[in-house]
């Protein structure tokens, strides 16, 4: 009898990209529905807008580059650096604001890259900072949580979609800064951080309603470890590196830097740490050099944070890694078995 | 008392699949019509036949002589007449014939007379190591090294501990289970052949913790003996703990240096399978022609363990566990994780053969296009060298071989570990095999253009030696010319000279007789 024959191994394997990025996705679940819940209906529709445009965006440079469409689009990456990107954009933004940001995050830093796997920076973050550089004030847009004042009624918010504004609503009014956007205002004119967290902007750890957003990822997060998606060693580095750089300034100076935990549960921190840090594509690829990859990211967090032009930090801070990447991997490599054996060997 | 355990990196748990075979009994294969016994079962040189067309051979007998000491004799299985010696497929990966002795047997296993020993304690070293060699016995754990040449590892290596290896890590395959069961004073008894022969005291039987059963029984005839120095070592159940590496480490803590052998760290390792052979052999005085052999997958209809005459076609094999299943769609010699996949069932088993897997489509991966590496890293968390798979693939595919051999391709022990977990389903080993081969390659060409280079060098610097020295002979013949006329002319200066004083003095006396 004949058979077909095939290089071993002859097993099925266990893992596929299409249901590590469904994961990931699933596991954005909890910070996304903590996100609609405080800030309404603009952040589901930034969710969708920048969804379709990932996938037609993809679709049709795939449809150039004449690979495969249908069974690419399935991976569900594209879909990913969507849903990222939506998620950390402005309630009030117009839909232009998500369809240009993900257009250029899919067709330019994925797609003209090689596409999937090919990319040296994290797509999401560079859509989010050509749109941070180009259009500072519609990605300025925030409102108050909802623990502070009621957020857009669903037909307001579509109208805001698409850059009309409400007659109910006095846009100048209902916008307000971001927890950490405050913080880094007021800190500027000398007054101190017990004066500042006493705004209502401020919960318990963080931002009011931005604490439990940031739950909600680091629940979506730990879950992703549990079910080893993603390694432990980004996200706790980063953790790690961004809470000793705060914890060192705010033991020296209490009174002008803001405790750990204020940088660790506002922004974009646990989104960044989970599920922007850990992209496997552009993060380090050795174990310990992703222990440097995300001890560096939280250390740049901060240091962009306090000492730059911009209110958070995630985006560039993860982009700026990205290049550090080739060098920390080549530093990195593991003692291969049977090598450097004299000191191993007993 | 439990002895301190060690860990590699990595590994696998993988889906077992044992107990399709182990739960029976092991049976005695019957003897085929015709056995299909090839030259060349192990690493090294093919053995030369010493039989012709047309002789009847017994079961037993010698049919072919090993060539050197990396060559392991073959013996006939069964009786009956050679009918002929041609190229025919065999188990091996690169699909290509080999020479095979074909045995039509006459169904009377009549066996060639055979004498054992009981008293090989008084024996030499070198005489049981002729015994193991004449045997033609090979690693029976898949490698196929012929055992005599570890058991002489040289007197410039200390050997102190003998490692058997009872591990039996890929799915599927239970042969070294069974017989751990069913042989373990031969396990056992093999093992104090082989201290007695290295010269050493100490012997680790590691076997994996899914086969209580056989830890049970190797305890039982150690205790009923009381070998104290040998120690049935319980390890943790992980693939690919059965690598010689990766055991070597779990048993000792001691990692054995890359492109360097157990031996050079003290250790001797041999399968389990190896040791009850070299039992029979020398206690049995049986050359090794039969083995124990795992059929068993969802592609046929009844898995067992069967002891096989070496050369037994595969059809064969499986017709006597039931024939294929509808399903059966791929035959593997091995197990799934690195066995080869073989083309058809006239391939005979070899000495090397633990098992034959009839593998269904549900079994198998799906041919389907790999998507691109996402570097996870995943293939790194489970690589049992602690290699870096994702780079290795990475230089692979740009052939950059340079960069991949500075990643240490040469570690990969190509278990297949990477590719089962890869998310992008990409062929790694197959990737790292061809990039091996065409780094190979290109170090032979290499190697080829430098000896031309090398060759053509010394032959110009010939030519301009040559030149050199005919130039240095003409400027030398010239000198010599020159010295000649030199001398030549001093002679005639002389003569010259000598005739004037002749004439000087003649015109003397003639003006004196004149006078």
């Amino acid at each position: 009898m004949e058979f077909s024959t095939a290089i071993s191994p002859h097993i099925k394997p266990g893992n596929r990209v299409d249901r590590m990025m469904l994961q990931v996705l699933l596991a954005l679940i909890p910070g996304a529905l903590a996100m609609i819940w405080f800030f309404g209906w603009g952040i589901l529709f930034n969710l969708i807008v920048a969804s379709v445009t990932a996938i037609a965006c993809e679709a049709l440079i795939l449809k150039l580059r004449n690979k495969p469409v249908r069974s690419t689009l399935c991976d569900l990456s594209a879909l990913l650096t969507a849903v990222l990107l939506a998620l950390a954009l402005p309630p009030l933004a117009p839909w232009w604001l998500a369809f240009i940001g993900t257009a250029f995050a899919i067709i330019i830093a994925k797609q003209l890259y090689g596409g999937l796997g090919y990319n040296p920076f994290n797509p999401a973050m560079i859509g989010y900072v050509v749109l941070l550089i180009s259009f500072p004030l519609q990605m300025t847009a925030w409102i108050p949580p909802s623990t502070i004042a009621e957020t857009p009624s669903i037909i307001d918010s579509l109208q805001l979609l698409f850059g009309l504004v409400p007659e109910s609503l006095n846009i100048d009014a209902i916008t307000m800064a971001t927890p950490l956007d405050t913080m880094k205002t007021e800190l500027g004119i000398n007054r101190t951080t017990g004066e500042i967290l006493e705004n209502s902007l401020f919960g318990t750890f963080g931002g009011s309603g931005w604490e439990w957003i940031a739950n909600g990822y680091l629940l979506g997060g730990i879950w992703l470890i549990y079910k080893r998606v993603i390694g432990w060693q980004i996200p706790i580095a980063l953790l790690l590196g961004l809470t000793a750089i705060s914890l060192v300034s705010f033991l020296l100076g209490p009174d002008n830097h803001p405790y750990p935990f204020f940088h660790l549960f506002s922004g974009a921190t646990m989104l960044g740490a989970f599920f922007i840090a850990t992209d496997p594509v552009t993060a380090s690829t050795t174990p310990k050099g992703r222990l440097i990859y995300g001890f560096l990211i939280g250390l740049l967090i901060y240091v962009i944070r306090t000492y730059g032009g911009y209110p958070d930090a995630v985006a560039f801070a993860v982009l700026i890694m990205n290049l550090t990447v080739p060098l920390i991997d080549y530093y990195t490599q593991p003692r291969v078995f049977g090598h450097a054996v004299e000191e191993h060997n007993e | 008392m439990k002895r301190r355990l060690w860990d590699y990196n990595g590994g696998l748990h993988l889906a077992e699949h044992k107990t399709l075979s182990s739960t029976k009994a092991a049976a005695i294969a019957s003897i085929p019509r015709e056995l299909v016994i090839p030259l060349s079962q192990s690493i090294g040189h093919p053995a030369e036949p010493i039989v012709v067309a047309g002789q009847r051979v017994l079961k037993g007998e010698k049919i072919a002589h090993s060539v050197g000491s990396l060559s392991a004799s073959v013996h006939a299985s069964s009786s009956g007449i050679v009918r002929e010696i041609a190229d025919t497929a065999v188990p091996h990966p690169s699909g290509l014939n080999a020479k095979c002795i074909v045995i039509d047997t006459d169904g009377l296993d009549e066996e060639a007379p055979s004498s054992g020993l009981v008293q090989y304690e008084q024996l030499d070293p070198s005489a049981l190591i002729s015994i193991v060699q004449g045997a033609g016995i090979v690693g029976l754990g898949g490698a196929a090294f012929p055992s005599s040449i570890k058991l002489n590892p040289g007197t410039n290596r200390t050997i102190k501990t003998l490692i058997l290896n009872g591990a039996e890590c890929e799915p599927y395959i239970t042969c070294d289970d069974l017989l751990m069961r069913e042989q373990a004073l031969a396990v056992i008894e093999g093992a104090k052949i082989i201290l007695h022969t290295l010269g050493i005291k100490h012997c680790l039987i590691g076997v994996e913790d899914n086969k209580p059963k056989a830890i049970e029984a190797l305890e039982k005839v150690r205790d009923e003996l009381v070998y104290r120095n040998i120690d049935i070592v319980e390890v943790p159940t992980l693939y690919p703990t059965g690598g010689e590496k990766q055991l070597v480490k779990i048993l000792t803590g001691n990692e054995i240096p890359a492109g360097k052998i157990p031996a050079d760290i003290g250790i001797v390792c041999h399968n389990v399978g190896t040791a009850a052979a070299i039992f029979q052999a020398v206690i049995g005085g049986k050359p090794l022609i039969s083995r124990l052999v795992t059929v068993s997958g969802n592609g046929v209809r009844n898995p067992q363990n069967l002891e096989v005459p070496i050369g037994t076609p595969i059809r064969d094999l499986v017709a006597q566990c039931g024939g294929y299943t509808d399903g059966a769609a791929r035959l593997i010699m091995g197990g799934p994780m690195m066995g080869f996949a073989l083309p058809n069932d006239d391939i005979p088993v070899v000495k090397a053969t633990n098992s034959i897997l009839v593998l269904t489509t549900s079994d198998l991966p799906e041919t389907e296009q790999a998507l691109p590496c996402i570097r996870c890293g995943k293939c790194a968390e489970v690589c049992p060298m602690e290699l870096l798979p994702q780079q290795l693939y990475w230089y692979g595919r740009a052939k950059n071989g340079e960069k991949a051999q500075a990643y240490n391709l040469f570690d990969c022990i190509e278990c297949g570990s990477c590719d089962v977990v890869c998310p992008s389903h990409i062929p790694l080993v197959q990737y790292f095999r061809a990039t091996k081969s065409a780094v190979r390659t290109s170090k032979s060409e290499q190697q080829k253009a430098d000896n031309a280079r090398q060759r053509n060098d010394s032959r110009l610097l010939r030519i301009e030696q040559a030149k050199a020295e005919r130039a240095e002979r003409s400027r030398k013949k010239k000198a010599q010319l020159e010295n000649k006329k030199k001398s030549q002319a001093a002679i005639e200066a002389s003569v010259e000279r000598a005739k004037n004083k002749k004439i000087a003095r003649t015109e003397e006396s003639s003006l004196e007789n004149k006078s």
